[in-house]
């Protein structure tokens, strides 16, 4: 097995048993890196020089017999939505095509502390707006799997640099579920953490009562360990937990009781791809088998979550998108003599923002609107409390919930960017986690006939992510979907 | 005059922590520009606001204070707006769930008291400042955003005010009290205390009020009462043309006395205020307010109206007196100390007292005469007389002295002994046959003639009450 080709888990075992140097596995790295992005395209700012200093920092604490820490050596891929300090942070988008952010978020800085090596910024669409990584102002990213179709978005560049080798693990964010289904689309486990369990800050807000961290990775254990290193409260974000945090690895093995598994009808329904559908179907056996008992259950309101969460989703993104104008930071538009403040507002915000974006903002202001907020956004506020009613009696009954990731595998790139609201109902089963503020976690559960990576999907309840994990972990240890690679991992 | 007015005011109050209502970046005020500003306040991609505890306490204090009704828990909202000073293009501000609300300040205008009513006190942040060029043809401005994110009191009251008198007089309370329970400084001078007034005339005894004219940044409680002077008549005038008046927002201009239209009601932005997710919810339980309660000293007008009735001075006295809470204090102070003589202490503090704080431009607190040494110097004062005691007193602003030392260095103490000035007295009697024959014919002014030249040779200090007996008693019974 080649260096890049292993875990992140993997990887920091054999650097810290000095079986390979920090510095060996960012070069071998960095070379696989090169040869694959020109067709790719996860990357949008790559650190070479920042991820070998930081290498032979780590190899030097190994040889002096110090103390390192739980990522040492292992090479993380950021989404381009996370500042890092004096890193260019773009959000794939124009008007922060030059922004370099003066501090770290405090992910980065967590991860940074336990001695990951931050190798580049990867690819998202443009403020984290989209499904398929398209609406990225720079390029498009292709889908490791199937270089015709899209890696899912928006965390599209973290998944496709997992699942292609390019990164050992990645960060991603998720507001609708933009790292489970990416990570659904390219055959990684991705987990959407408990609103309020890893911070915020510095993660450029898209819609600030959705958005979430989460790690991107080849396995549970992975992702687990990730968790492990980005939970835990922060002083820095007033939305951010102030709970201990469990330890996530030990035991991961272990699952004490029999489990009730909720099923819920709306997610197996029309729209459902048939292949997605019985490969669902086939793991709730393997679990049934391994003594889980499965309960039919109903999620009425989630028929309204898609609805519900583009208005409450673009009216916060047009308030938390409203500073970039030009003013202090960002693109400026050039502008003639004769133009004033507003003209440098309405030029600035022409150029540097993308169709989906200013889609996006429009309809967000529209229903904050005198006249029109109580008719949407506050009808949609109740509307995402009765989701979330949904969830809280469901979980009464069940342990956990298991639906597809997504109805549909990926889709062709340039397939759905003329039909927004196709685009938008390909989140339709991740939606509802985000409004209700639920764990969730996205693990590989089998392939398409035309060799898609097949995405399932288990929700748990408030800050029970150890039990996701548990029951992802035991998943794999029954399958070997995860241990699949796309073909074009092996061409050289 | 033929219409009638209504005003309401909005109060912009700085509260005087020591860090911003977000981050922790200092609030001093007249720093370098853009020295006390980081990622947070500049409102840079990912940052997200903390609250500002100490801040939340001020305004919670200042709404109790208030009278106004305190909810289970208070929120935050985003204030959408685009404008230079203003990082984020929205300013985070309540709107849904105010810290107060239905309060009340009561005023008092010519003795008769009146109350008002406040719809609301919320807390927000402040925007940066914008810098534009001295040359008008330089096309750029600048920005400071060293103000940016100081938090900022906002106090609404509902048009409850009729007149330019009774605006005033509510102006001059709520500072007060502000100042009282000591959440801002108030100094106009810095802009940490700002209004908004709304007015509107009509026909005296209409059901309907006339169209609201709002005028925004109004640095001083002078501006205010000339803004809404300049109104009244604006307005008036209009309206005895059978024209109407617009809803719209003036703003007031200092220079040339005017008010000048900023926009009218169809520009006028639509804030789309939302909850701001940033943020939680502030829960107040009934042990939070029954413990800032504690905190909160008699207010302004309840102290005047007992200085009046405890100390028997007059409601103008108690009302300079109640001005300044340490004032208020010091007075209080004297009272215990010298038991009674409660007028005379006020009259002193009010004259003397006052008018050597305003030569210095300095407050009652870095006074170097404490109440202890005043009560003192009044009771010298008996043996040194009035004229004495007043020159005791600016020494003892000066040298930080107490009045018996100075008294005793400079050899002020009146001449009482009875011995000494009867000596002084036959004296003056046998140089004077003339004056003291007029008095015993019956020329009542002759004594004082007699009594000033025994002053004169006691360089003024003779005590006057002692040594006119000794002179009465000596004319009236003749040479011993």
């Amino acid at each position: 097995m080649l260096l890049h080709e292993l875990t992140a888990s993997k990887v920091r075992e054999r650097i810290t048993k000095r079986e390979v140097t920090a510095q060996e596995v960012v070069e071998e790295l960095l070379e696989w890196i090169n040869l694959k992005e020109p067709l790719i395209k996860t990357y949008l700012c790559l650190d070479e020089d920042g991820a070998l200093s930081k290498a032979k920092e780590i190899d030097e604490k190994l040889s002096n017999g110090n103390k390192v820490g739980l990522l040492a050596g292992v090479p993380i891929a950021i989404k381009d939505n996370m500042c890092t300090a004096g890193v260019k942070t773009t959000c794939a988008s124009k008007i922060l095509e030059n922004f370099i952010p003066p501090y770290d978020a405090f992910v980065v800085k967590r991860i940074k502390d336990e001695d990951a090596i931050i190798i580049g910024k990867t690819n998202l669409d443009e403020f984290a707006m989209g499904s398929s990584t398209e609406n990225s102002a720079f390029q498009i990213t292709r889908n490791p799997w199937d270089i015709d179709c899209i890696p899912g978005g928006s965390s599209g560049g973290s998944a496709a640099a997992v699942s292609a080798d390019m990164a050992f693990m990645a960060l991603g964010s998720d507001t609708g579920g933009s790292v489970r289904q990416p990570a659904s689309f390219c055959g990684d486990v991705g987990l959407k953490p408990t609103y309020g369990r890893v911070s915020r800050y510095g993660l450029i807000a898209f819609a600030s009562s959705l958005d979430q961290i989460g790690p991107i990775t080849k396995d549970v254990l992975d992702t687990a360990l990730l968790l492990q290193v980005i939970s835990g409260h922060d002083n820095f974000d007033s939305t951010c937990a102030a709970l201990d945090v469990p330890n996530y690895i030990s035991d991961i093995d272990r699952l004490d009781d029999v489990l009730k598994i909720g099923v819920p009808r709306e997610f197996f329904g029309e729209g459902l791809n048939t292949e997605i559908k019985s490969a669902l179907m086939d793991a709730l056996k393997i679990y049934e088998a391994n003594g889980a008992k499965l309960v039919d259950l109903s999620l009425p309101h989630c028929e309204y979550a898609v609805a519900t969460y583009y208005i409450i989703a673009t009216a916060e993104a047009s308030s938390n998108l409203a500073r970039y104008d030009g003013v202090r930071y960002g693109h400026r538009s050039r502008l003639s003599s004769d133009s004033n403040i507003v003209d440098m507002y309405s030029q600035t915000r022409a150029e540097g923002f993308g169709n989906e974006v200013k889609r996006r903002i429009l309809l967000g202001n529209y229903a904050l609107s005198t006249g029109y907020y109580e008719a949407y956004y506050l009808k949609a506020s109740k509307v995402r409390n009765l989701i979330k009613n949904d969830f809280e009696d469901a979980f009464k009954k069940v342990d956990c919930i298991i639906c597809p990731t997504c109805p549909t595998p990926a889709f062709k790139i340039g397939e759905r960017v003329t039909e927004p609201l196709e685009m938008y109902l390909s989140d339709i089963y991740t939606i509802p986690a985000n409004l209700a503020g639920i764990p969730g976690i996205s693990i590989p559960c089998g392939f398409t006939s035309a060799g898609l990576p097949i995405g399932m999907q288990i929700l748990g309840k408030y800050f029970d992510e150890r039990k996701l994990l548990k029951m992802a972990k035991l998943f794999e240890n029954e399958t070997d979907f995860h241990l699949k690679r796309p073909k074009l991992n092996q061409q050289v | 005059m033929k219409y009638e007015v209504v005003m309401g005011l909005e109060t912009h109050a700085e509260l005087n922590t020591v860090s911003k209502l977000f981050c922790g970046c200092s609030t001093k005020f007249g720093s370098e520009p853009n020295t006390q500003a980081c990622p947070i306040c500049l409102g840079l991609p990912g940052v997200l606001p903390v609250m500002n505890e100490r801040a939340f306490e001020h305004s919670l204090k200042a709404a109790i204070a208030l009278n106004c009704e305190i909810g289970r828990f208070a929120s935050f909202d985003r204030k959408n707006y685009y404008y230079p000073d203003l990082p984020k293009n929205y300013q985070i501000s309540q709107s849904y769930f105010n810290i107060g609300n239905n309060g009340y300040v009561d005023i008092v205008v010519k003795g008769k008291k009146k109350r008002i009513d406040i719809h609301n006190v919320h807390l927000e942040e402040e925007a940066g400042k914008l810098i534009h060029p001295e040359k008008s043809d330089d096309d750029y401005s600048l920005v400071d955003f060293n103000r940016a994110g100081v938090p900022l009191l906002e106090i609404v009251t509902e048009p409850d005010m009729r007149s330019i008198e009774e605006v005033e007089s509510y102006m001059q309370i709520l500072r007060n009290i502000l100042l009282y329970i000591g959440v801002s400084d108030c100094k106009m001078q810095e802009g940490s205390l700002r209004f908004e007034a709304s007015i509107s005339l009509c026909e005296k005894g209409a059901k309907v009020y006339g169209n609201r004219v709002e005028i925004k940044n109004l640095n001083s409680m002078k501006a205010v009462l000339k803004v809404l002077a300049y109104e009244i008549s604006r307005q008036g005038d209009l309206l005895d043309k059978g024209k109407e008046v617009l809803m719209e927002t003036r703003l007031w201009d200092e220079v040339n006395a005017v008010s000048r239209r900023m926009r009218t009601k169809e520009e006028a932005h639509d804030y789309r205020y939302f909850p701001e997710p940033d943020l939680v919810p502030v829960w107040i339980d009934q042990k939070w307010i029954d413990e800032t309660k504690k905190t909160i000293p008699e207010l302004p007008v309840n102290k005047r109206q007992r200085f009046v009735k405890e100390y028997l001075i007059s409601d103008y006295d108690a009302g300079v007196l109640t001005e300044d809470i340490f004032l208020a204090d010091y007075f209080e102070a004297c009272v215990k100390l010298a038991r009674n003589s409660s007028k005379e202490l006020s009259n002193w503090i009010i004259n003397d007292v006052l008018r050597e704080l305003n030569e210095r431009k300095i407050n009652i607190q870095e006074f170097t005469v404490t109440p202890k040494m005043l009560v003192e110097l009044i009771k010298e004062k008996s043996t040194v007389g009035n004229a004495i005691a007043k020159e005791v007193f600016i020494e003892m602003v000066n040298t930080g002295k107490n009045a018996q030392s100075i008294i005793n260095e400079k050899n002020l103490a009146q001449l009482s002994d009875v011995d000494e000035l009867n000596t002084i007295t036959a004296n003056v009697i046998e140089k004077n046959p003339k004056a003291v024959e007029d008095y015993k014919r019956g020329k009542k002014n002759a004594l004082a003639f007699l009594i000033g030249q025994t002053m004169k040779m006691t360089k003024g200090k003779a005590n006057p009450k002692i040594l006119t007996e000794i002179l009465k008693e000596k004319i009236t019974t003749g040479p011993k």
